[in-house]
């Protein structure tokens, strides 16, 4: 059954990862908030007036079947799912946490590449995103807005001239756009850069925060990148200022992953060879320690230290090895011992792979 | 379904029962009066979100505005219901027709959030004002070419003198 094919198919098209700037940029994201004039917000609607939203969503894609541009689109009920299935869907990026714990009448239309994920009944009652691999934001951004537009042929949306796009809470009003960038930057954080860039990203109306990871703490060296501001400034401005940022993130990275090698060599090569060693004998292993290691691994890859290893391994191996997905893979749920045991164990068998591949 | 006990308006959603030295009592809550009423959501997150820090911001508001502060507390969307204390306390809005509702209480907090921006400026749907799409496309444009002229791409330029005749054409039409 397809349904199963989302849940079941680790990988989405995105991570297995291509795409400009690759080496550094994991993913390019846009997301749109929407809502029905007529229809009181999820939060305050009835279940009945939730519904009637999803009726009307799964009215357009049965009508568009065969919509070519976009290819076959699904339409997914979360109470059709259990809460791991729903687990996995978050570890995916396909969902938020609030859509698969909390909302009412949630549902997901998804694509067969799943770089297309529509979440309704969500904190708004659309929300369309669109990820693709590396540094795509205009890309993103081209198909979210086609597909907003053909949405709004048979949808009324909240729209106000003054105030734009009307959303649930006031920190998405006006374009009701977010566009993020997520980033690998290993060798910023290991040469302490990042406490210098973070306020002056932050001063630029830009938020960045570790994706993995409670609070400030990036897990392994990953960041995203998003704009706050959504009102007062067109969507083209808003992603060519977050794709401005981002370009001189990646030079600074590659400027400091040169540096690193030219001034330590040996260390660096060290760090990376030993995570190596690690993930490749380990027998049990927590996720915060995986991460760490999977972005060392990763900087050896793009450094050209460990020529036998695929680059995707980075975002293959931090969604494989998160808990909903080492346990759907079990067919089971785990403890958390359990869980540290399985997680060795699926890390060395990719790596071994790798190498029988050569 | 049974109603809330509170606003006796949307369905409760929130069935709990709180025991108290002894006394046993039951609760039937939509989660709109819920968060209202500060009850915790099990399974929900708790921790210090955004809401609070909305809520915050709009507690600044001064209360001179249109009689007392009483009777803004009370002011109601007649669309959803949803009460200016209860949007206050949350930071959410109830329907799109709140945002009429408390529009001039509304203006202080997105000038907060949003650096000072109170207008919109970006994509307007297609169906409903296609005019007005011109024109910002038209402003936009002019925007861009002031700068290639600036940083002396005139290739771009030329192409962007090019576009905003084309614009300018379809806007006479109109």
């Amino acid at each position: 059954m397809s349904l199963n094919r989302f849940i079941s198919r680790a990988l989405s098209d995105w991570m297995k990862g291509g795409g400009p700037e690759a080496d550094i940029v994991i993913s390019s994201r846009i997301r749109l908030a929407r809502n029905l004039m007529d229809t009181p917000f999820p939060w305050v609607a009835t279940k009945e007036q939730l519904e009637t939203v999803i009726s009307k969503l799964a009215a357009i894609i049965e009508k568009s079947k065969n919509n070519e541009a976009l290819g076959r689109l699904e339409l997914i009920r979360m109470d059709r799912l259990n809460s791991l299935e729903r687990q996995v869907l978050v570890e995916k990026h396909l969902i938020s946490p609030h859509l698969a714990n909390e909302a009412r009448a949630g549902a997901v239309i998804l694509s067969q590449n799943e770089s297309i994920s529509i979440m309704i009944n969500e904190e708004d009652h659309l929300r369309i995103q669109c990820l693709f691999p590396g540094f795509q934001l205009e890309e993103a951004w081209n198909q979210a807005n086609s597909i907003d537009d053909w949405l709004e042929i048979n949808l009324d949306y909240a729209f106000d001239e003054k105030r734009g796009y009307l959303t649930t809470c006031s920190t998405n009003v006006g374009t009701g756009l977010r566009a993020s960038v997520v980033v690998h930057l290993p060798a910023l954080v290991m040469t302490k850069q990042m406490n210098r860039i973070l306020p002056a990203i932050n001063q630029l109306g830009l938020v960045v925060r570790g994706i993995y990871g409670e609070g400030s703490e990036a897990l392994g060296n990953i960041f995203q990148i998003s704009n706050q501001i959504t009102l007062g400034r067109s969507e083209q401005e808003i992603i060519e200022d977050l794709r401005n940022v981002a370009k001189q993130l990646i030079d600074q990275e590659r400027k400091a992953r040169q540096r690193l090698m030219e001034s330590s060599r040996i260390m660096v090569e060290d760090k990376i060879f030993r995570s190596y060693g690690i993930l490749s004998q380990a027998r049990v292993i927590e996720s915060k320690e995986a991460m760490q290691r999977i972005s060392d691994v990763r900087l050896g890859i793009d450094l050209g230290l460990l020529p036998g290893v695929s680059a995707t391994i980075l975002n293959e191996l931090i969604v494989l090895t998160q808990p909903g997905f080492l346990q759907q893979y079990a067919g089971q749920m785990l403890s958390p011992e359990e869980r540290d045991i399985r997680r060795a164990k699926l890390i060395r068998e990719r790596l071994a792979e790798q190498m029988d591949l050569n | 379904m049974m109603q809330c006990q509170e606003c006796g308006q949307r369905p409760a959603t929130l069935h709990f029962t709180k025991i108290i030295n002894g006394q046993k009592n039951e609760y039937h809550l939509c989660e709109v009066c819920a968060k209202d009423k500060g009850e915790v959501l099990p399974g929900l997150n708790n921790s210090f979100s955004i809401h609070n820090l909305l809520s915050g911001l709009l507690s600044f508001e001064p209360s001179g505005v249109g009689g007392g502060a009483a009777q803004i507390q009370t002011q109601r969307c007649d669309r959803c219901g949803l009460t200016y204390s209860q949007f206050s306390k949350s930071g959410f809005f109830g329907c799109a027709h709140c945002y009429e509702v408390f529009g001039q209480r509304v203006e202080p907090l997105l000038r907060k959030v949003h650096s000072g921006n109170v207008i919109h400026h970006g994509k307007i749907p297609r169906r409903s004002g296609s005019r007005l799409q011109l024109k910002r496309e038209l402003e936009y444009k002019k925007k861009q070419l002031k700068r290639a002229v600036e940083q002396e791409e005139f290739e771009l330029a030329a192409r962007l003198r090019d576009e905003i005749r084309a614009l300018e054409k379809q806007w006479s039409n109109f």
